[in-house]
């Protein structure tokens, strides 16, 4: 007998990596489910190939999923991984430089034979199981492929439908490893193949036979657990960036009263809300999948016209598309959200990895002097509150709004203290009634905050004509008046800038109001803002981290905080957007830390370059 | 008839609406002697004549000098951009289902820049009507051939003539099965409001394809079919249950022979009228063949006549039908959706 121990671990990264076929999401997705009931806060990323089926065994084809989990706070799914599952060849060698020293890695030792070698390009059969490769890492060899095909000697299952059981196999060895259950899984597995109860106990059975594994091999001697996360008390469920705007959205159309309308083409990685919505029809969703991107604006404008919450989804390439009519938007000053999920640009760039890509695009890619309120979401849950801003800011101020994620967020996961209905704010929407006035409707006369009144075709007094052509002032005729364009493009911009007042101010998300540096950011990178800030506090350090929820306008105190400090640190995933035009706005100098890669910024790199500024 | 009963000045008025009740205070500002004069008091006439209200009413318009029209139109209008009219009409359908929605495009906005909205409008058979003012040029941009232009057209854009093959609206219509098909002309009103109202009677998406002649940037470019010398001889006026004949005194008729159309005089002794193509609007094989009568008489004798008249209607789902019968449907199957269901998802668990 030996002697098991139980080692506790405040934290843990673990990389499950295959070929595109393996299940790999899959198995990530459930044992973060499984590690969110344990009570750990944490922070997925899953990361796979533009090609959906790439050839089995290659480079190319690997597709990964990264978690990281804790006992303490979680802001990033993090940057080198404890533990690499890596189920084949290629998906060893893609991952390898990313491995922490001293590390571990778990391998289907089946997926190392002389065609996998080969696919994944090691030199002369060379194989980095046995040649000492691996030296500064832990190794765990299992012969995954061939256990699992032992485990379902009896089943009547195909070869191809037994083999791709072997996830099951990986997934009971790492809930055996870190001290769980196989409940969540069961419960799970049970949902999913209720119609086909062979594959059920297939999978079951290897599950099992995983966890087994871990169990009566007496080559493991340790297990780990990690501790619950001091998680605020109350409900939990976990959610993707994507599935969030979804929530967001619907959740607006019934606190509006409004019916929701979504136009959209599909495009990587924005398509997922489209898919989310389209399942929503007993919500009242509609959803239209457009033959173009700007028929899936032009589609939300004619749905807007006629009294609808109207949205459109995109992502890059689609946002460029979409411009013109972003503008008529502005012209007709209608409510409209724009939801670009960003990916790597220009062009059609690297449409599966993430990218601040759009910053410039949203506050300035239009024709004529065309301002639109942008509003950006900071992590997969902030997607619902940031979503709903969006539609509020829209409704309320009768204006396109420009609504940002990107592809880290869009796809990622967190743990989610999600409210309850009740509690999410009305959002009030007044449509123009019926006037009997002498003068009639005047469709372009303002309230106090700049606004118009938002007059739906079939009521009965208002008829009106818009359109693209420059408005006269009050009575929105044409007009070619010079006075009245200036007039107008400066009440245009006013208005959006007077929704500043509507918003709240910027708060400090850590540290000191003043000091030495103030880390500013916006979108995905505000977990590594956070992690850094954290750790350069713990250090005594004097700085603070700000992260921006308004890009346009930007809070009313925003200007007042930069000065607090002797360097503003802008860590951007572009080549320095934000930079831009906070040194635009306020003309002060910023110190930019830009990585262009497709990939988040890691903690190290941003801690490290930070130091050198104090 | 229904009554609006609020006018511009939001008084009141009593009584059914005139056709200059849909006309608005703006000075209209087509080019005078331009084909669009007359297409808009046919508009104006055939609202009235049906009841219409203004504020059910909604003219969507994308860019071009045809496009200017929902300013003239006293109900609900949006000028929209280039060629994007019918994606916005298309959305305000699926918003309010009961508006009856008018579109108004040119051949450079419908049929060039907006190509891609048409095809995809016509086989969703949003149910609102098309109107295609088809003047074979560019006039708000001053004289560029369009798509719709014949082959060899000298304009700016093509001194030594366009190398250009034309498109033909009916054709590409019938090609995505559109499902209400018609061309009429500015010249000839009674026509015209014959087929707005059909196109309004239908259920789904109409498209009316309108020649309008531009006389400052392509005068006469559809004189053959208005002039009194040459009309009887080169109009097929289509209608329905009846033969295809023409020519001054109904001389002329079309007689199929197999897939092949051929002219042929009842006066020669070889043919007689029941002989002839008998127009049936529902079948969309003989339209197909009828949008083919698009010969350019200028360089062909014996050249088919051009037809007028619905080439093609035919009774199909309309889109937003569909639309609101699936959320019908999956809400009476699995229940009004419940916002804490939604933002709960499957799979939660507490934190104590």
């Amino acid at each position: 007998m030996n002697t098991m121990k139980e080692l506790e671990k405040e934290a843990v990264i673990i990389k499950f990596a295959g070929d595109s076929g393996d299940g790999m999401q899959l198995t990530g997705g459930l044992f973060t489910d499984d590690t969110a009931i344990s009570g750990s806060d944490l922070a997925t990323f899953p990361d796979f190939p533009a090609e959906i089926r790439a050839p089995a065994g290659t480079l190319a084809g690997v597709s990964g999923f990264q978690l990281h989990f804790g006992s303490r706070e979680i802001f990033t799914p993090g940057d080198r991984f404890d533990v690499l599952v890596a189920m084949n060849a290629a998906a060893l060698k893609v991952n390898l430089s990313s491995i922490r020293k001293g590390g571990t890695i778990i391998v289907n030792e089946d997926g190392f034979d002389t065609k996998n070698l080969r696919l994944s390009k090691y030199q002369d059969d060379a194989n980095p199981l046995g040649d000492g490769t691996l030296g500064d890492f832990e190794v765990i060899k299992i012969a995954v492929t061939k256990m699992t095909r032992e485990a379902l000697s009896e089943s009547s299952l195909g070869m191809k439908e037994k083999d791709r059981c072997k996830n099951m196999f990986v997934l009971g060895f790492l809930l055996w490893r870190y001290n769980r259950t196989l409940d969540t899984t069961h419960k799970f597995l049970h949902a999913k193949f209720t119609k086909k109860p062979d594959i059920l106990d297939a999978n079951l059975k290897v599950l099992q036979a995983g966890y087994n594994f871990g169990n009566t091999s007496e080559t493991f001697t340790t297990r780990y657990t990690v501790r619950p996360a001091n998680l605020e008390k109350g409900s939990y469920r976990s959610i993707m960036g994507n599935e969030a705007v979804v929530l967001g959205l619907v959740a607006a159309s019934k606190k509006s009263g409004l019916p929701l309308f979504y136009g959209s083409y599909p495009i990587t990685p924005a398509s997922s809300i489209l898919h989310g919505l389209a399942k929503r029809k007993n919500f009242g969703v509609k959803t239209f999948q457009a033959e173009d991107e700007i028929a899936a604006i032009c589609s939300a404008i004619g749905a807007s016209y006629g009294g609808n919450l109207a949205v459109t989804g995109t992502s890059g390439p689609g946002l460029a598309l979409k411009g013109e009519a972003m503008g008529l938007a502005v012209m007709l000053e209608l409510p409209l959200v724009v939801v670009n999920i960003q990916r790597g640009g220009p062009s059609t760039g690297l449409p599966t990895k993430t990218e601040q890509s759009d910053l410039l695009q949203a506050v300035y890619g239009r024709n004529g002097e065309c301002p639109m309120p942008v509003i950006s979401a900071s992590t997969p849950s902030d997607c619902f509150e940031a979503a709903f801003e969006a539609c509020r800011i829209a409704l309320q101020h009768m204006t396109p709004v420009v609504f940002m994620s990107d592809g880290y967020i869009a796809n990622g996961s967190e743990p989610w203290r999600y409210p309850k209905a009740a509690d999410i704010p009305e959002i009030k929407v007044d449509f123009a009634k019926q006037e009997a006035s002498e003068e009639g409707f005047m469709p372009y006369r303002r309230d106090e905050r700049l606004v118009r009144k938002w007059a739906i075709p079939g009521t009965p007094g208002l008829v009106h004509r818009v359109g693209g052509l420059e408005k006269e002032d009050v009575t929105g005729d044409v007009s070619y008046d010079p006075a009245n364009h200036e007039h107008m493009v400066k009440t245009r911009e006013a208005k959006v800038e007077k929704i500043a007042d509507y918003i709240p101010l910027q708060k400090l998300d850590a540290g000191h109001d003043s000091g030495d540096i103030l880390i500013l950011g916006w979108g995905s990178t505000y977990g590594v803002c956070q992690s850094v800030t954290k750790q350069m506090l713990e250090h005594g350090f004097k700085v603070g981290h700000a992260h921006l929820r308004y890009l346009k306008p930007f809070p009313r105190n925003l200007g007042e905080m930069l000065k607090s400090y002797r360097h503003i640190l802008i860590p951007e995933i572009n080549n320095g957007q934000l930079a831009k035009v906070i040194r635009d706005k306020y003309l002060v100098p910023v110190v930019q830390y830009n990585k262009i890669q497709g990939t988040p910024i890691y903690k190290e790199e941003l801690y490290e370059f930070a130091l050198t500024l104090i | 008839m229904s009554i609006d009963t609020v006018n511009i000045n939001g008084g009141l008025a009593a009584g059914p609406l005139k056709a200059k009740d849909f006309a608005t205070s703006q000075d209209v500002r087509w080019c005078p002697g331009c084909g669009d004069y007359s297409i808009l008091k046919q508009v104006q006439s055939v609202l009235a004549d049906l009841g219409k209200t203004r504020h059910g009413t909604v003219f969507v318009s994308g860019i071009g000098c045809s496009s200017r029209f929902p300013y003239y139109m006293e109900t609900y209008g949006m000028h929209s951009i280039h060629g994007r009219a019918l994606a916005v009409a298309s959305g305000l359908k699926m918003a309010n289902p009961d508006l009856d929605i008018w579109v108004i495009t040119g051949d450079g906005d419908g049929l060039s820049i907006g190509g891609n909205h048409f095809l995809h409008l016509f086989r969703r058979n949003i149910n609102l009507n098309v109107l295609l003012f088809n003047n074979q040029i560019y006039g708000l941009t001053k004289g560029q051939y369009s798509p719709t232009s014949e082959e060899g057209k000298r304009t700016v854009s093509s001194p030594f003539g366009s190398i250009d093959h034309p498109i033909d609206p009916i054709a590409l219509a019938l090609g995505v099965e559109a499902s209400f098909v018609a061309r009429s002309m500015d010249r000839d009103p009674q026509h015209l409001k014959d087929m707005l109202t059909r196109a309004e009677a239908h259920r789904g998406s109409s498209l009316v394809e309108i020649y309008q002649n531009c006389n400052i940037f392509n005068d006469g470019a559809f004189f053959s079919f208005t002039d009194k010398e040459t009309k009887a001889n080169s109009v097929l006026f289509l209608t329905h249950g009846q033969p295809l004949v023409f020519g001054a005194e109904n001389e002329l008729g079309i007689h199929l022979d197999g897939f092949t159309p051929q002219v042929v005089n009842l006066n020669d002794g070889k043919y007689t009228k029941d002989d002839l193509w008998v127009h049936d609007e529902h079948d969309l094989i003989k339209a197909q063949i009828l949008s083919r009568f698009f010969d350019d008489r200028t360089k062909k004798e014996n050249a088919l006549p051009r037809p007028f008249g619905v080439f093609y209607q035919t009774e199909r789902p309309c889109y937003e039908d569909l639309l609101f019968e699936q959320i019908a449907t999956t809400t009476q199957q699995i229940g009004e959706g419940q916002l804490d269901n939604l933002l709960a998802g499957g799979n939660t668990w507490e934190i104590k």
